[in-house]
């Protein structure tokens, strides 16, 4: 056998164990999709995975014009809310005029409200890339948002329009009443929307979508309107950002401006950002980062967007790839076998960044109870350690903890980048290039 | 009808005013670091709140002078510890950084003052109505707001157009690139315009705070019509932003005085119709529709000229 068969053959072997990785991956988290519920199976949690199913949809959808096409957009909410009214809508006409439609099937109506509003508009928006189309996002987004509270009829006006998910026609003998039916309705929608999603990417739309986002002046030149690819992506972004809202809308049933507001669409590009845009799976793990944050720390802290706001920076400044991005990057390291060379610096890093992030936590946590107790004495228990918001020692505390934390931080990041550098040139002489 | 299109021209245009003591700001950065400051209206809402807390402390004047000088080096320190240090991850980078800014900066401020309005109040020797026309007073402070705004308008085109910085942050607007081979430090311009813009945006939220209402959602309320006046009139360019500023002060002031609606010119509609979208069109008022007419104007000035009115940039 000569060495070029030989090659091929590995290279069969390598590409057949690559699908079988590929599809062993979406049927996991098929299983893992059907197991969860079975395993946490308190009210609670099945409402958290209903909201964090919820998100990854919305937050896919918004990958598709933040990380594919490089379109940033403030008002991705737009669609969400449009879709959830337009599926509260469909559900009170089905239930008056008895049609036939079981309420599986009533976010493919949200889906159809979402790109209803982007094929609308989106030729007018999509005109201009970047910066400008920032604005206009955030422009229409607002105009959208002001307008449902004078459109009553439609909108609600600030109560919004309520619905009875049970009074579809049933499926399956299954009337949807319960969290756990709302739940699997979501997970089936979530599995069918980021198959639909990932098949996206991989077809010659979402190819040239890439290339409009790297190099929109080339891709002119051979032949393409980059208007046109900014335009389909922004409708299917639509589309998938309506059934989002179609689910939100079934799960509680009713539709508000909130839905549609600036909140909801900084949330997305959160939970987006903050995951990873140049991965598939990076807006997966930033919604359920993002919702589980959501949900715990409301509990925890008043001010607890602050430290979405500061997590948000953080991302921003130093790992513009998000969690994904950094995770990744390990990658070529793993293969080239240099791993533990960085591992003994993070181990050293962990003490310092703790004793920051401690520092920063207990800094605001006390500013935030000194200004709700107006001065009088305030409790913060923070990690089982009582501290006295108002007393000297605690802001001392603080303030000690964050300049310490800081310093030694800084020092130990230095030498991660520098154990980082050896590692990755060692990987990279093995033929793993970071 | 006269005193109302007098009062509505008046406070049309000190909007329009304080609106370009904001956009000025922000269009003079964009055009030189190519960087949307989306924290600009939060900075706006950190001079309101520093001036009311430094009111508190030290009199009004002294706070008028000190809180946009703190405004300005807050966004020195932003510009120098956190844009140079996001550049290299590009445009839509920087403009991310600057909203997770504009996010933590309301979360920092509503954590400190609350989120109800605070008690600012106008100086107590500009609290009396300084002229009266038509039966209807206008108050002395309104006027103080106008003056302050024109002179600091006619300040910053004198050394726009006069002093050796002005022309070195001139050309740095059309040719940055060009600035930095003649050797000129850029790093230290662009910190220094950073600065200057965000001391506007605090002396706009100085003199502002007491007029209109000081609280944590205001830069929120304000931040997207900012964005409408420089892409209304043109990113990058300074004429633009200012006819765009007086073009929205005045349509909002004039929409917000006005109380015709369809119905109450050509008649309530067929009761039998039963609340619709029709009818919710048809009894809405012009006052009502205010708060969305700047958006309006900025969905059709990019259907007519998408580069705004004195646009001359693509990108």
């Amino acid at each position: 056998m000569t060495d070029a068969a030989t090659s091929n053959l590995l290279l069969a072997k390598e590409a057949h164990g690559r699908n079988l990785k590929f599809y062993g991956i979406w049927l996991i988290a098929a299983i893992a999709l059907i197991v969860l519920p079975l395993i946490f199976s308190s009210g609670g949690s099945l409402t958290s995975f209903s909201l964090i199913g919820i998100s990854i949809i919305f937050a896919l959808s918004y990958n598709i014009l933040l990380g594919q096409t490089g379109l940033l957009s403030f008002g991705h909410a737009v669609h969400y809310g449009l879709g959830g009214f337009l599926a509260v809508h469909v559900m009170n006409a089905v239930a008056a005029h008895d049609w036939p439609i079981p309420l599986p099937f009533i976010p493919l109506f949200g889906g159809i409200g979402g790109l209803a509003f982007a094929v609308v508009i989106g030729w007018v928006m999509t005109k201009r890339a970047g910066t400008v189309f920032a604005m206009i996002t955030l422009g229409i987004g607002e105009l959208v948002a002001s307008s449902s509270l004078i459109l009553r009829s439609v909108f609600g006006g600030e109560s919004g329009i309520t619905t009875d998910r049970t009074a579809l026609p049933h499926m399956f003998g299954w009337s949807f009443g319960s969290q756990i039916e709302i739940y699997y309705l979501i997970a089936f929608w979530l599995m069918i929307s980021a198959i639909a999603m990932y098949a996206l990417t991989r077809t010659p739309l979402g190819r040239i979508c890439n290339a409009v986002r790297d190099n929109p002046g080339r891709v002119e030149f051979i032949g393409y309107d980059p208007h046109v690819v900014r335009y389909l992506a922004y409708c299917f972004a639509g589309f998938f950002a309506g059934i989002a809202g179609g689910l939100a809308a079934i799960n509680f049933e009713i539709a508000n401006s909130a839905y549609l507001g600036a909140t909801q669409s900084g949330m997305v590009l959160f939970a987006t950002f903050i995951g990873g845009t140049a991965y598939f799976f990076g807006p997966i793990l930033g919604a359920i980062l993002v919702t589980f944050l959501q949900l715990g720390l409301t509990n925890v802290t008043t001010v607890w967007q602050l430290y979405f706001g500061i997590i948000f920076i953080g991302i921003v400044m130093f790992a513009p790839g998000g969690i994904a991005g950094l995770v990744m990057m390990h990658r070529p390291l793993l293969r080239g076998g240099t791993l533990m060379t960085v591992i003994p610096s993070y181990l050293i890093a962990l003490i310092p960044t703790l004793v920051l992030a401690f520092g920063v936590i207990l800094a605001i946590e006390t500013v935030a109870r000194y200004t709700e107790s107006q001065g009088g004495s305030n409790l913060i228990n923070l990690f089982n350690v009582p501290l006295d918001a108002t007393a000297p020692t605690t802001w001392l505390l603080a303030a000690v903890l964050v300049v310490v934390g800081a310093l030694l931080a800084r020092m130990t990041w230095r030498r991660i980048a520098q154990a980082w550098d050896r590692a990755s040139s060692a990987a990279g002489d093995r033929g793993y290039l970071a | 009808m006269l005193d109302l299109i007098v009062i509505s021209t008046l406070n049309g245009v000190l909007f329009g005013m304080l609106l370009f003591l904001l956009s000025s700001g922000l269009t003079v950065i964009f055009s030189m670091m190519g960087v949307l400051n989306f924290a600009h209206a939060s900075f706006y809402m950190l001079g309101a709140f520093f001036g009311y807390q430094l009111t508190k402390w030290i009199g009004f004047w002294p706070a008028l002078v000190l809180a946009p000088l703190l405004v300005g080096a807050v966004g020195m320190a932003v510009e120098r510890y956190g844009l140079r240090n996001t550049h290299k991850h590009g445009h839509v980078a920087e403009l991310l950084l600057t909203f997770g800014l504009a996010f933590a900066i309301e979360e920092i401020v509503s954590m400190i003052w609350g989120k109800s309005p605070v008690d600012y109040r106008v100086p107590a020797i500009l609290d009396f109505p300084a002229f009266t026309v038509f039966s209807t007073s206008y108050p002395a402070y309104k006027i103080f707001m106008l003056a302050v705004s024109v002179s600091i308008f006619v300040a910053l085109s004198i050394v726009l157009k006069k002093t050796r910085v002005g022309l070195v942050v001139q050309a740095a607007l059309t040719h940055p690139n060009m600035v930095a081979h003649l050797g000129h430090n850029v790093g230290r311009v662009f910190m220094l315009v950073f600065g200057v813009g965000s001391a506007l945006a605090g002396v706009a939220g100085v003199i502002a705070g007491p007029a209109l209402v000081t609280q944590s959602d205001m830069a929120g309320l304000l931040g997207p019509i900012l964005f409408v006046v420089i892409v209304f009139g043109g990113l990058g360019s300074l004429p633009g932003a200012f006819i765009a500023s007086l073009v929205i002060g005045l349509t909002q002031t004039f929409a917000v005085a006005l109380n015709g609606s369809l119905a109450s010119t050509f008649g309530p509609l067929d009761p039998s119709l039963g609340p619709s979208l029709l009818t919710d069109i048809w009894n809405v008022t012009i006052a009502q529709v205010a708060p969305i007419l700047p958006y309006v104007l900025l969905v059709l000035i990019l259907i007519v000229r998408p580069m705004g009115l004195l646009g001359t940039r693509e990108t």
